[in-house]
């Protein structure tokens, strides 16, 4: 099936959307407005706008210390997110979480965090959750490759294997986790044969072909609305550093060089081209451009206006309220 | 090191400046040129971003595969370093975030603080297991926490935690060879200080503690990050007129009792600073053993500067309040010199 002109052309503002998102981010930071450590997901963009364009609004999406881009493609608000980076109490998580704790309720993202693979068995758990209380969510888990190396990844995919549970689980396989490569870290070359071995069906998709993996996306969810849990290993690259906007901090030669191969390879470049090629002209991506810049400039403005947090709340919400 | 003055102490030891994280490299570096047994492991051990300068060339002089770079895998990395201190190595398990370590606790807690007791005593498990406390910066509540405390409350643990560089260097040497699993925490916040290390493969006792500063109105027990700022308290209340006695504890677990209470005999105050949380925690206990052994010399309530029952916030207007200073410890001081236990007792309502 050929997707319409419009509809590609939305993934396509919704992954330019996330960039410029990011080079605002990464300009705080470089400037010293942001402190709190900010993994950035530029060049990876097509597998957060690819799938999430594949689910409700109600459907669950976890992330980890990686995750404006899950945040931003499911539809979390974009001051939010700026005033959460900033620290202010406005912000997705009251200022309280930074960079690596995004929230965002009303559109299915109970808490991304930055310990890695820790949201793996939640989304395993929501996902049990949605059987029991007779709903038909999914529950999409993003992760990287390292986190396939905790122990509590297999276990999750395990149990949602055995208990038939709506999981779609998305391996960002940027082929390094912080300084080491994939080779570094691991003796077998396919993620997604960790998933097959435990019984869950999957398959490796060219994360940076939104198509692509949008395509893929909406098979996932169906099986997993349906079915049961869905692995998908989306190879991808990210273009800075482990942390932060410098392009890369101490991991050698091999990363440097590979780099450009892959920004070569660029996500939103290719669904420009596909747009071009499809008739569009060049003053509606110049419109999709302008769009996406005012809007990041009007957040910044608004999440820069409000309020610092004051030291003297650092203790409240230690404990949540009594639930019936 | 290159470059460094370095002075004779006694007849034989040669003491330079080192920084905290130097003398954790240099520690490393005689033990595996010592020791073929002694091996590390952990994540991040070739890279600056998660160990700071303290593993520095440490791969490229003893090679790859004594210093092992891991996958993600806290728990299975720890319990691999547990099983191969039984089959006769030495191993030292690096934990970059004390908070990550939490994904070990299995083979920490379950299995190697009590293998020697259940066995009867006849093998015990030479781990050290490394845990780096790294926290301010906005990085907010998973990556802040210091759990001296969790560890010290296992039967059959050890736990250390060197404020300088002389004893950073000189407690990994100890734990190496303690024959129990040792907890060892080093503060990212220490990396950067200097002081004077002595040359070669010295050991620091496990359990003994150090006095730093001498004084005769008030006791301050600091660990880690809180000793400098102890010392920085203490010379501020000098010159307000407060002699102020500081003592590093280093060792957590045992701790120098014999130290603390003849201290506390002689200038009557206490005061414990520990940057973890107060309930339950390390500060709590001496203050409870304090009660129980010296009550008698105690002149006024003892006091505790540790961090509020809260998890580390993330903004750094709320980071300021959060983390105690020298002045919370100056303030305490002055607090145990303006009460008495005396004037306490005299408020006790009639019917109490
Ligand atoms: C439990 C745990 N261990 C270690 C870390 C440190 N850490 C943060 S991100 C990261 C790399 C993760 O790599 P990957 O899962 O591939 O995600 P990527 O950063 O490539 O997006 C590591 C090791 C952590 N945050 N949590
Ligand atoms: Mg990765």
């Amino acid at each position: 099936m050929i997707p319409s002109v419009p509809f590609v052309e939305g993934l396509y503002a919704s992954m330019l959307r996330i960039r410029r998102v990011e080079e605002c981010i990464a300009d705080l930071v470089e400037r010293g407005e942001v402190l709190c450590p900010c993994h950035l997901c530029i060049g990876q963009e097509a597998i957060p706008a690819g799938i999430c364009a594949a689910l409700r609004r109600d459907d669950y999406v976890w992330g980890g210390h990686r995750s404006h881009g899950h945040y931003l493609a499911k539809g979390g608000d974009l001051t939010g997110l700026l005033a959460e980076i900033l620290g202010k109490p406005s912000g997705c998580s009251g200022g309280r979480g930074g960079s690596m704790h995004l929230f965002a309720p009303e559109v299915g993202i109970l808490g991304t965090v930055p310990l890695v693979a820790a949201t793996i068995p939640l989304a395993v758990g929501a996902a049990l959750a949605t059987r029991r209380l007779k709903t038909d969510r999914v529950s999409v888990s993003f992760f990287g490759d390292g986190a396939t190396e905790e122990g509590h990844y297999h276990e999750s995919v395990n149990l949602a294997a055995l208990w038939k549970l709506p999981v779609v689980f998305v391996c960002e396989n940027n082929l390094y986790a912080s300084h080491l490569s994939l080779s570094e870290r691991r003796a077998a070359e396919a993620i997604v044969d960790t998933a097959r071995a435990l019984g869950v069906p999957g398959d490796q998709v060219d994360g940076n072909d939104v198509l692509a993996v949008h395509t893929a996306a909406v098979q996932a969810v169906a099986h997993a609305r349906a079915v049961g849990p869905v692995f998908l290993e989306c190879r991808t690259f990210r273009w800075r550093g482990h942390v932060g906007p410098a392009e890369d901090l101490d991991v050698g030669v091999r990363r440097r060089a590979d780099l450009a191969g892959w920004m070569a390879n660029d996500p939103i470049a290719r669904a420009g081209a596909w747009l071009q090629a499809a008739g569009m002209d060049a003053g509606r991506l110049a419109a999709i451009e302008r769009d996406a810049r005012e809007e990041v400039r009007a957040a910044l403005a608004r999440a820069k206006a409000a309020p610092d947090a004051r030291p003297e709340d650092a203790g409240a919400h230690v404990f949540a309220a009594r639930v019936e | 090191m290159p470059g460094r003055t370095s002075s004779r102490r006694g007849w034989n030891e040669i003491v330079r400046t080192l920084t905290y994280a130097e003398a954790i490299r240099e520690a490393h570096a005689l033990l595996l040129a010592s020791d073929p047994r002694v091996f590390v492991v952990g994540q991040g051990v070739w890279s600056p971003w998660y160990v700071g300068s303290s593993m520095q060339g440490l791969d490229v002089e003893f090679g790859r595969d004594r210093i092992m770079d891991s996958p993600v895998s806290e728990n299975a990395v720890t319990g691999l370093a547990v099983g191969a201190a039984l089959a006769g190595l030495r191993p030292i398990v690096v934990h970059p975030r004390m908070d990550f370590m939490l994904l070990a606790v299995d083979p920490i807690v379950n299995q190697a603080a009590n293998w020697s007791y259940m066995f009867n005593g006849a093998l015990g498990v030479p781990v050290v297991v490394r845990a780096i406390v790294n926290r301010g910066g906005e990085q907010a509540a998973q990556h802040s926490q210091s759990l001296q405390a969790v560890f010290a409350h296992v039967p059959g643990l050890k736990v250390v935690m060197p404020a300088t560089p002389r004893d950073a260097k000189g407690l990994l040497i100890d734990a190496v060879y303690d024959g129990n699993p040792v907890v060892y925490i080093d503060d990212r916040w220490l990396y950067g200080e200097s002081g004077e290390v002595p040359e070669g493969l010295y050991r620091v006792p496990i359990g003994t503690g150090r006095r730093l500063r001498t004084g005769t109105d008030v006791t301050v027990v600091a660990t880690s990050i809180m000793v400098p700022r102890a010392l920085d308290a203490a010379e501020r209340l000098n010159r307000a007129g407060i002699s102020v006695e500081v003592i590093d504890l280093r060792s957590v677990k045992p701790w120098d009792r014999d130290l603390v209470f003849s201290s506390v005999r002689k200038t009557g105050r206490l005061v414990v600073a520990d940057a973890a949380w107060e309930g339950f925690g390390t500060a709590a206990e001496i203050l409870a053993a304090a009660a129980t052994e010296v009550l008698d010399a105690l002149q006024a309530p003892p006091r505790r500067v540790c961090l509020p029952d809260t998890p580390a916030p993330m903004s750094r207007h709320q980071e300021r309040a959060y983390y105690p200073t020298a002045e919370s410890i100056a303030a305490a001081v002055q607090a145990t010199t303006t009460t008495t236990r005396g004037a306490r007792s005299g408020a006790l309502p009639a019917d109490a």
